[in-house]
């Protein structure tokens, strides 16, 4: 399963800005990654790896480079080759640093909600946003409201709601940095659980040092280039 | 999901509290219309139902409404013998302010009615009854604040009020007493002992230096008589002859022969009807309709900056559900729900408030069917309108902003 390219990142450089102010946030960014497959990427801040994670989660497109996500083309430098707003629902999952959950939904409804928006009915929705919830153990805080959920927890459900789709990506940006060491650990054995099983491929910015065993492959990048530092096979 | 309600029940406190604010707001809207139909009602109720045809009214006047109106007793007589007239009434009003017994304002429009023709038969009594007697009995609006049985001193003479009738009130707002025509005049021209004294004195010197005086004795004697037996003095004048016409009588007929006469005018009874709502009650209507507008509009801009800062608060919310593949319609729908959920919360509350208080004003507010619809009709379209600002700020957010 492994053998099967989920994403292709291919020399991707990023400039934001125009003439005097332009910042090349990106210079060359090559990343492969197989279903089943659980990726972390480090680097100082200010590298560009939120700059690179939402160019492969088709929001913030390349200035040039190619993406490509289950063998298709996707992103031709800035150009989208395909629906980029349906293409991100279908196969795209995304956790934040900041657990982002909509603050007025309860947790099962923050699940729900996406469900939902892929299509599935409320009833089926609500009895899969449960379902996961009870996968993750975090079924029993269903009902309450983010504000009434602990950092840890809140990430918990935002996983939920980045897996509820099946998506055949995962893309989480600094998930672990509002969680204490203990509890980053746990998310990230999470990470690793659902790649393994479900075959999805997942990137991980960190900082965390102490997780890297969870991960397959380690990149690193510094300057806007990513580069490969550890392979564990 | 239906993301407005639960919005709405997350922030629910908030949420009726701004719904009570837009009902209040709402409620003045609505009882403006209203007071407007209040106020034009109440100023032809009388016109409608005292069962007239035809008012003749003095000269090139608009009496005896929109404005005064004098005319001998007499006319009378002359309008009874048209053919095609079934009755001739005549028709006083006049509106006093006086201290009643207890020291209080009375502030009262008089309405003389033609006893034995006309004793009130067609005033919509709530309690008691109409007139019995050429004098000293009255019928009096509720808005006057007099009980059945209460007597009240006006001028001379002590009124006992036999009957008591609502919404009769004149176009300048105040509760009409109907009386007989003999009452109503003698409330209108009362007189102190010593200003009569003053009269007879002064007609008997008239006399005295007049020729006629000189030859004639005997008439000094008569000028100082009571002024009802001279025969020489008119009879005090009143506001309007009513005429009503046999079945199958040709109105236009009987007008053309009144025309005929150069001392009076005449108008139908719808004549009438329109010289109030153009005349009198034409300025309150504008005055009110333009409030009514200023209002509305001014709930508007608060819907938007409500709806507004509602959509703020969310932007993140916004972004967040964008990124996951939300379409711009769910966003489109969570706002704009909201708002006509505000909106029609805030006309209900209007409404329901405005039920229990519109009864206590001094001056009926009436919410007729029409009236109603047409507020709810642009409660929706202002909520649609102040929520396309929220709308706008809600579709330039990228799924970007989520990740700040
Ligand atoms: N929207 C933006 N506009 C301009 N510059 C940006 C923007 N986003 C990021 N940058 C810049 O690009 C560089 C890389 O940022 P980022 O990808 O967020 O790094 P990291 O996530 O590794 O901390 C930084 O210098 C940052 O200031
Ligand atoms: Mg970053």
């Amino acid at each position: 399963m492994a053998d099967k390219l989920a994403i292709q990142a291919d020399s991707l450089k990023k400039i934001y800005g125009k003439d005097n102010t332009e910042i090349v946030a990106m210079k060359d960014a090559t990343m492969d990654v197989a279903y089943g497959e659980i990726v972390a990427l480090l680097g100082p801040s200010g590298s560009g790896k939120s700059t690179f994670l939402t160019a492969v989660g088709l929001i913030n497109p390349p200035t040039s480079g190619q993406i490509k996500i289950g063998g298709q083309l996707v992103l031709n430098g800035s150009q989208p080759m395909v629906n980029l707003k349906y293409f991100r629902k279908k196969y795209l999952g995304f956790v934040f640093q900041k657990s982002n959950l909509i603050p007025f939904l309860s947790a099962r409804e923050n699940v729900q909600i996406a469900l939902e928006i892929n299509g599935y009915s409320p009833q089926d929705s609500s009895k899969r946003a449960l379902e996961i919830m009870n996968e993750l153990a975090i079924g029993d805080r269903a009902d309450n409201f983010p504000s009434m959920l602990s950092g840890g927890q809140q990430q918990r459900v935002s996983i939920c709601r980045a897996l509820s789709n099946e998506p055949d990506v995962i893309l989480a940006d600094e998930p672990t940095a509002a969680l204490d060491s203990h509890l980053g650990r746990q998310v990230m054995e999470l990470f690793r659980d659902i790649s393994h099983k479900r075959g999805t491929a997942v990137i991980v910015v960190t900082h965390d040092q102490r997780s890297l065993d969870v991960f397959d492959t380690v990149y690193e990048m510094e300057d806007g280039v990513i580069k490969l530092r550890q392979e564990i096979s | 999901m239906n993301l407005a309600i639960k919005d709405i029940r997350h922030n629910l406190g908030r949420f009726v509290l701004t719904a009570i604010g837009i009902g209040m707001l709402l409620m003045i809207v609505m009882g403006m219309g209203g007071i407007y139909r209040g106020i034009s009602d109440d100023a032809t109720l009388l016109i409608d139902n005292i069962g007239a045809d035809i008012w003749i009214v003095q000269h090139n006047t608009r009496g005896p409404f929109a404005e005064l109106s004098r005319i001998p007793q007499n006319l009378v007589y002359r309008a009874m013998v048209i053919p095609g007239v079934a009755t001739a009434r005549s028709f006083v009003q006049h509106t006093i302010q006086r201290q009643n017994n207890i020291g209080k304002q009375l502030r009262m429009t008089i309405v003389g009615l033609d006893w034995p023709i006309d004793k009130g038969e067609w005033v919509v009594l709530e309690s008691g009854r109409i007139l019995n007697q050429n004098h000293y009995e009255m019928i009096a609006d509720t808005s006057l604040g007099l009980n059945l049985g209460e007597k009240i001193k006006l001028g001379k003479n002590t009124y006992t009020v036999v009957g008591i009738t609502s919404s009769m009130i004149s176009s300048g707002g105040d509760g009409i007493g109907f009386f007989t025509i003999q009452d109503a005049l003698d409330i209108q021209l009362d007189k102190t002992g010593e200003a009569v004294r003053l009269d007879r004195v002064s007609r008997s010197n008239r006399v005295k230096k007049n020729d006629l005086g000189l030859k004639q004795p005997n008439l000094i004697e008569l000028a100082s008589q009571k002024s009802s037996q001279l025969p020489g003095l008119a009879r005090p004048e009143i506001s309007s002859v009513i005429l009503k016409l046999k079945p199958g009588a040709n109105l236009k007929q009987v007008e053309n022969i009144i025309e005929g006469w150069k001392d009076v005018s005449i108008f139908t009874s719808n004549g009438e009807r329109q010289l109030l709502l153009k005349g009198t009650v034409e300025k309150v209507r504008k005055q009110i309709g333009l409030f009514r507008i200023l209002l509305t509009i001014i709930s508007a801009i608060i819907m938007a900056l409500i709806l507004y800062t509602l959509t703020l608060e969310k932007l993140h919310s916004i972004a967040l559900l964008k990124l996951i593949g939300a379409s711009n319609w769910v966003v489109l729908k969570l706002i704009l729900q909201e708002a006509l959920i505000l909106g029609v919360s805030g006309y209900c509350i209007a409404y329901i408030l405005g039920k229990k208080i519109f009864p206590n004003f001094p001056r009926r507010v009436i919410l007729s069917n029409d009236d109603l619809f047409q507020l709810a009709i642009i409660v929706l379209i202002i909520s649609v309108i102040s929520s396309l600002l929220g709308v706008w700020k809600a579709m330039q957010v990228t799924p970007n902003e989520a990740l700040n």
